[in-house]
């Protein structure tokens, strides 16, 4: 089997002077496929920015990593695991996890946070229902098997409903770890002599091709690929991790690189490209669980929970030791050149010899054409709209797939093991304390698919400035980012187009927010019978503060004031096509995202982080999908509401649903600290109104917009997933 | 006083024991390696959350062929404090020393969330420092914690006393809102909810620590 085009194999020819043979054909394959090698993003993603006073390590290695003083750090990276989770639910996502968890501690860090970014189809699609709930349950359990296992918290995330996803839900998985400075270990086989060692799990025939197969679109023959997703054990990856952290301390370790995608291939070839050595190994050595395996697949295996290490010649028991008290395989499987080939032998026979730096690091880049504008699935003309019922629409809202309660996911899910989880799921951010000193790390996913597929460049800025805020809203500094950029068939022009804007964009916002890219995923060919999903760049923003007692979503008092940080805005009915809004109540889609001022946006941040930190703050939350009303339902679910007065001439839609970003809620006894604060900054801040038990009441001067019980936006919000789920 | 805190292959809870012990309590705390076939010097024994080799089989039905389990188990023999929290109740039970089951929760999906137990007793060295009836506000996160046992061990639990707390919100379907129980001679406890988790301020509540402080005003008494 082989996926390389002529033209690539006229250059492994070249590379190699000769034919190659099957297995160097299949090394190839899969360590030039999309998903290996980024061969259509690369030469886009160099525009992202990747410098930043904080950042430890950029794109490049199986993590970025930034300062968080006191001589510490955070290793974290973001991927997909679409492909595998469509096909074999439970597994795909469950080895999403495991993968993602590996690329942490393989750095040295101790993983102390998962969080999910999910996209899936409608529940209650009329043709797709039954399997988009079928796909949902089995990927929630499998990131539940597998995080709560391990041991480590699934502290956020968010899960986002479109037709879009049908036929390819997404599951982007992010892991953060914690480690010294001087604990940071790198996949690099440098050394002449030194001995390459196999640990953890034996290698079998699951997951042949995998990264091949997430490099390919949906087909009605795509079911035949199961066997292609790898199967998970997570107790075997807990002890891999306490096994792989012991053998570090003692200092024998030279490096260290999982085997995810492409295996043992994938390892080999990068730890020696970085090190610019040779790797030589004999695969009669490697620890096998089925017999009569070819090196083809020994070497394409993708099984999971191994990792190859490279010791310090003559200490290797010292490593062999540590994972013999763990119960694991540790096998020397081969040495370290000086030639800069990766030479794969088979019981002494020489089976694959390629040099490392060509295999891993110059596969063809594509400058793939793309045409001026990208597709876009809706007109630009906004339809006539008036509401009949504003507090039915609101309900309507809380009541919609994607702004109603989580909880159903993120209960199964051990977001509190570790005991470092200061705020778990449902809040703005995620925030989690570092013990071993006074700092803590918020962390925030996001992603909007529907702003992106109206325009992929203001949407991407927009979904970088809305995870700053979160991160903001609960007083931390946002400093380094992680993005997952899931796309169609990049071979398509109008696909292209989507991809290239969408870099664009999320590169000016990261520049002006100052949240370096410091490593990723892209995944593309997320098609299903050519039909190619919307545009879903997904970002994960890391921020830090201080710890403390963390300022939450709920209105907590009776007769505080709400402040409107940042204002109404200025919402246009052209802008007001891509809101949660439109979608939910007026079932329609048109015209552009919300309008974004950066510059703006960044004074409100630097805003409420003052006021949050400052502890005028008694409640925060930031305005995102359903605008105001929403949020201010969102306030409301604990039992305290609010009296709002709004004094607008905006029609009660826009002003109520406008999804304007750039805005925070507050409640707080100190008012004037809170408008002092704002007016420093240059940030408009408006009283609007003042909180009271059980009831939201929102109203424009004389005339009552919106009247609810809490308790009924509450009951609403709260079973409107369990419901359809359970159908 | 001194707690060994049991680390088995999969145990996933036992740094959060130990540091609630020695930087909530103030008290001192060691691992114990599952291997080790004795328990060294301590006053108490808490085996922890987790996934003991991996739940395989069934929860806690392999940790209780570790070494280490002989030497709990004269411990306990010996009068000694054991507290089992989560997978730990289920070895516990699994090892005999407790009766009944933990079977998987009633909905069949792992539930993680705060529940509200009672302290049906305070005749327990776990239980001593707090009030009869006295709530307290915990997270649970377990797949299997769903406690079951017949009838007349029921009674006889509750006719002896050794119901110490049940749910008042019950997420998994125990028999009778079982949340934790004790054994004949009282020093071995089970429960599933974590009292470790809710050791500090900042985790949202404090209120498991009156278990823990429970067991260290009881050694403290028993030494005096």
């Amino acid at each position: 089997m082989s996926d390389l085009t002529p033209a690539e194999l006229d250059k492994v020819r070249s590379i190699l002077k000769r034919e190659p043979n099957e297995t160097e054909v299949g090394i190839f394959t899969v360590m030039w496929s999309e998903h290996c090698s980024y061969k259509s993003s690369r030469i886009h993603l160099k525009k992202l920015p990747t410098q930043g006073k904080s950042v430890l390590q950029g794109p490049g290695e199986n993590a970025g990593i930034i300062d968080i003083g006191d001589g510490w750090a955070i290793a974290f990276k973001i991927e997909s695991h679409n492909h595998p989770s469509f096909i074999e639910p439970f597994q795909g996502a469950a080895t999403g996890v495991g993968g993602i968890l590996r690329d942490i501690f393989t750095m040295g860090a101790r993983p102390i946070a998962v969080m999910d970014a999910l996209r899936f189809g409608p529940l209650d699609d009329p043709v797709h229902g039954a399997r988009n709930r079928r796909i949902l349950d089995g990927v929630v359990s499998g990131i539940s098997h597998y995080g709560n296992c391990f041991g480590v918290p699934t502290v956020g995330g968010e899960c986002v409903f479109e037709p879009s996803y049908n036929g390819n839900p997404l599951v982007n998985v992010f892991a953060l770890g914690v480690f010294r400075h001087n604990e940071i270990f790198y996949g690099r086989a440098s050394g002449i002599g030194n001995p390459v060692i196999y640990v953890g799990a034996k290698t079998g025939r699951d997951g042949i091709h995998g990264a091949s197969m997430a490099s390919a679109e949906f087909t009605e023959e795509s079911k035949q690929k199961r066997p292609n997703v790898q199967v998970g054990d997570p107790f075997m990856e807990k002890l891999l991790l306490e096994a792989c952290l012991e053998a570090m301390k003692t200092g024998a370790i030279v490096g260290i690189q999982d085997m995810g995608a492409a295996g043992l291939t994938c390892s080999t070839c990068e730890m020696g490209s970085r090190a610019e050595t040779g790797v030589e190994i004999d695969l009669a050595l490697v620890p096998q669980r089925e017999t009569g395996m070819r090196p083809y697949e020994i070497m394409l295996s993708e099984s999971q929970e191994r990792m190859l290490i490279v010791a310090d010649k003559g200490r290797e028991d010292e490593v062999f030791a540590v994972f013999r008290k763990w119960g694991l395989d540790a096998v020397t499987i081969g040495r370290v050149t000086d030639d800069g080939m990766l030479r794969v032998k088979d019981h002494g026979v020489v089976v694959a010899e390629i040099p490392n730096r060509e295999l891993a690091d110059e596969a063809p880049l594509y400058d793939r054409p793309y045409h001026a504008a990208p597709y876009r699935p809706a007109p630009m003309e906004a339809p006539e709209f008036v509401s009949g019922d504003l507090s039915g629409d609101l309900l309507k809202l809380v009541g919609s797939a994607d702004l109603c309660s989580k909880q159903w996911i993120w209960q199964q899910y051990d977001y509190t093991v570790r005991t470092n989880t200061l705020a778990g799921p449902g809040g703005d951010a995620a925030i989690v304390r570092i013990k071993e000193t006074g700092t803590s790390v918020a962390m925030s996913l996001d992603g909007n698919a529907r702003y992106c597929a109206l325009s992929p460049r203001e949407g991407a800025r927009l979904v970088v400035a809305e995870c700053c805020r979160n991160l903001s809203t609960v007083g931390a500094l946002p400093v380094a980012a992680t993005n997952n950029l899931n796309f169609g068939n990049p071979e398509r022009p109008e696909i292209m187009a989507q991809l290239v804007e969408a870099i664009d964009g999320m590169s000016e916002a990261c520049r002006h927010f100052e949240t370096p890219i410091t490593g990723g995923n892209v995944s593309l060919y997320n098609e299903t019978l050519g039909e190619a999903i919307w545009p879903t760049p997904v970002i994960g923003i890391v921020g830090l503060m201080k710890t403390a007692m963390p300022v939450t979503i709920p209105f907590k008092e009776e007769a505080r004031t709400v402040i409107l940080l940042g204002g109404l805005g200025s919402p246009d009915v052209t802008r007001f096509g891509g809101t949660q809004y439109a979608k939910v109540v007026l079932n329609k889609m048109w015209g552009l995202p919300p309008a974004l001022d950066m510059d703006y946006e960044k004074q409100v941040q630097k805003a409420i982080r003052e006021i949050v930190s400052e502890g005028f703050a008694e409640s925060a939350h930031d305005l995102s999908d359903g605008g105001l009303a929403v949020a201010l339902a969102e306030c409301s679910y604990n039992g305290i509401g609010a009296a709002i007065d709004l004094s607008t001439d905006l029609k009660p839609e826009l002003a109520l649903f406008h999804e304007g970003p750039s805005r925070v809620l507050v409640s707080t006894a100190a008012p004037e600290e809170v408008e002092r604060i704002a007016r420093a900054h240059g940030v408009e801040s408006l009283r609007i109104g003042v909180t009271m038990k059980e009831r939201l009441r929102i109203c424009n001067e004389s005339v009552t917009w919106i009247d609810c019980a809490t308790r009924s936006l509450r009951q609403v919000w709260e079973t409107a997933l369990e419901s359809p789920v359970h159908a | 006083m001194r707690f060994g805190v049991v680390v088995f292959p999969g145990s996933n809870c036992d740094h959060d024991a130990w540091y609630a012990v020695t930087h909530n309590l103030g008290q001192q705390a060691e691992f114990i390696w599952h291997d080790s076939s004795s328990l060294g010097q301590v006053d108490a024994v808490i085996l922890p959350g987790g996934f003991s080799y991996g739940d395989y089989l069934r929860c806690g039905a392999i940790a209780k062929f570790s070494p280490v389990m002989n030497a709990v188990r004269k411990f306990a023999t010996d009068g000694g404090l054991v507290l089992g929290v989560c997978n730990g109740f289920q070895i516990l039970v699994e090892s005999g020393l407790l009766p009944g089951a933990l079977l998987r929760n009633r909905d069949l999906k792992f539930v993680c969330r705060e529940v509200t137990v009672r302290i049906e007793t305070t005749n327990t060295p776990f239980t001593a420092s707090a009030t009869r009836g006295q709530l307290l506000k915990i997270p649970v996160a377990h797949g299997d914690g769903c406690y079951f046992a017949d009838e007349r061990t029921l009674d006889a639990l509750e006719k002896e006393d050794r119901v110490v707390a049940r749910y008042l919100d019950n997420p998994n379907g125990s028999l009778r809102d079982i949340a934790g129980i004790c054994n004949e001679r009282r020093n071995v406890m089970g429960m599933m909810p974590h009292p470790e988790r809710a050791a500090d301020v900042l985790m949202g509540s404090t209120d498991g620590r009156v278990i823990l402080e429970s067991m260290v005003h009881s050694l403290v008494a028993a030494a005096a």
